[in-house]
């Protein structure tokens, strides 16, 4: 009962204060929202980044070339050779009459071409088609496959798939760095913010102490108040959020360069998801600005 | 009975700057004393030390049972819970109104609201200053203003009252109308320290002086009076 009744007091002040310091409250709030905003962006990029690096690893196939000479039975066998590599997701076998079949569907220069070749003639070779599970080892898988017999080349677009791997890879670290530099600044930030506001109430504190308040009972209102300046310091930011995700969205229609790979993240519960996020990193760097800014006064 | 004891307490401060030295002290329980001495005696750092606003660097303070000498940082609430400070300079809260200020002492324990108005009520009577609960701070005169402290600072029923020079800022008449509180709150059994630089209190008191100098206690009288011949 009594530890109900200081917490309820403990809200109470806090949002007292709060009102009370207003100008000072606003100083707080207003940091909080820029750094949010920024935050925002970067959380948005990145994810993005990451959906589009991660649908792209999903496309990339090895395509296996087997000589000209190879029977049914060895193919059969390299089947079987292939799905012992661990990191083949899925094939599909294709011979080289369907792959002729599909030249001439793409383009009709090929058809009269195509149509003159028969069984024997056919120049275009079997071919396994592969998916891997891990696009970053994929090197390694290429070279596995290689060792096995009757195998004429393998290709995977190598340099393009290399690149991107590499860049991908560059982006999404450099966007982590940002987040979390982002907001290990805004905690220190923010703090130094609380603390001028606190600052004007040094004697506040210093009067709670000689009055016999306990390090932690002073501490807390400060804290609270904290929380609901990281609480208001996100509405902004939560709706910029919400709004300028589901307008560039639409607007881009869920794609970017119209590819069908760079596809956006669906709006639905993503911005809830990162709106969830804000609001829990506005509140821990609110509590914890002000519960460095106050330990300062709380000494001898 | 001993309710303070300064044992071989020693404080020097970071400038070099030796502010008390080899200091031992003895206040019985319902004691009156004064603590008198010039600008830099040591005698606000004494008063500091008994409510742990300095640390000594050596020796022992001892009040009502607790190391004051000791004591953590985040245990300083058990000793300012068991006394009550009077400043010079008020300390008063300006947001908020008397009855708040006084109030704000006892908030602090979590008591019960009909509780606290009550004994709010109380101690505002006895400094008579009831009638101006509802006022703000900047709204007394000095003298009003200090009796709010003191009633702020008896509101917990300290057995120990500490007040730093709180004729300080008033005038001769205002002082002496604090003096007659502060004795009223001893003859109910509070223990009073009180430093002081105002000769004329100490003079018609005649409680117990304390004389201090470059650190050192050099006079311990019973019914003391300011002697002029070093002032």
């Amino acid at each position: 009962m009594k530890g109900i009744r200081a917490l309820g007091r403990y809200f109470r002040d806090a949002s007292k204060s709060v009102v009370r310091n207003f100008s000072l409250s606003l100083a707080s709030i207003s940091c909080i929202t820029i750094t949010l905003i920024v935050v925002s962006i970067s959380i948005v990029i990145s994810l993005n980044v990451e959906n589009f690096a991660e649908s792209i690893r999903k496309d990339v196939t090895v395509v296996v070339f087997l000589d000209n000479d190879t029977t049914k039975e060895e193919i059969k066998q390299i089947e079987e050779d292939l799905k012992k590599i661990e990191n083949i997701d899925k094939m599909e076998f294709k011979t080289k009459q369907e792959a002729a079949d599909e030249a001439k569907e793409d383009n009709e220069i090929f058809e009269t071409v195509v149509d003159g070749w028969t069984e024997d003639t056919n120049p275009l070779l079997d071919s396994f088609m592969l998916k891997v599970k891990n696009v970053e080892i994929i090197k390694d898988t290429v070279k596995e496959i290689k060792k096995l017999p009757k195998i004429n080349t393998v290709n995977y677009g190598e340099d393009i798939v290399d690149q991107l791997v590499t860049v991908f890879k560059v982006i999404e670290k450099v966007c982590i760095i940002a987040v979390i530099s982002l907001i290990v600044v805004t905690a220190f930030l923010i703090a130094n913010t609380i603390k001028l506001a606190i600052f004007s109430r040094k004697t506040e504190i210093e009067i709670m102490r000689l009055v016999g308040a306990s390090n932690i009972s002073i501490k807390v209102p400060f804290i609270i108040e904290g929380l609901f300046l990281g609480i208001i310091g996100s509405v902004i930011p939560i709706i910029i959020t919400i709004y300028g995700y589901i307008t560039i969205y639409n607007y881009f229609g869920g794609k970017i360069l119209s590819s069908s790979l760079a596809k956006l993240i669906e709006p639905y519960p993503f911005v809830y998801l990162a709106s969830l996020l804000l609001l829990g990193i506005g509140m821990l760097v609110g509590m914890f600005g002000s519960w460095r800014a106050v330990r300062k006064y709380l000494k001898i | 009975m001993e309710l303070i004891r300064i044992a071989d307490v020693q404080k020097t401060y970071k400038n070099g700057v030796v502010a008390l030295y080899d200091f031992n002290l003895s206040i019985k329980k319902g004691e009156f004393v004064f603590v008198i001495g010039a600008s830099g005696s040591g005698k606000s750092t004494l008063i500091k030390m008994l409510y742990r606003e300095e640390k000594p660097d050596k020796g022992e303070i001892i009040i009502g049972g607790i190391n004051v000498a000791k004591l953590k940082n985040r245990k300083v609430y058990i000793l300012r819970r068991k006394i009550g400070v009077v400043f010079q300079d008020f300390k008063l809260l300006p947001k908020l109104t008397v009855y708040e200020n006084v109030a704000f002492a006892m908030e602090v324990f979590s008591i019960d609201k009909k509780q606290i108005h009550k004994r709010v009520l109380e101690v505002l009577e006895l400094v008579g200053l009831k009638h101006k609960a509802r006022q703000y701070p900047n709204q007394l005169s000095g003298g009003e203003q200090q009796r709010v402290v003191i009633a702020r600072a008896i509101v917990n029923k300290p057995k120990l009252l500490i007040c730093d020079e709180p004729t300080g800022n008033l005038d001769p008449d205002t002082s002496m109308e604090i003096m007659k509180v502060l004795e009223e709150i001893n003859e109910m059994g509070t223990t009073i320290i009180m430093a002081t630089h105002d000769r004329e209190i100490v003079n018609k008191l005649r409680k117990r002086v304390i004389m201090l100098e470059e650190g050192r206690l050099v006079k311990d009288y019973e019914k003391g009076q300011y002697n002029d011949e070093r002032n």
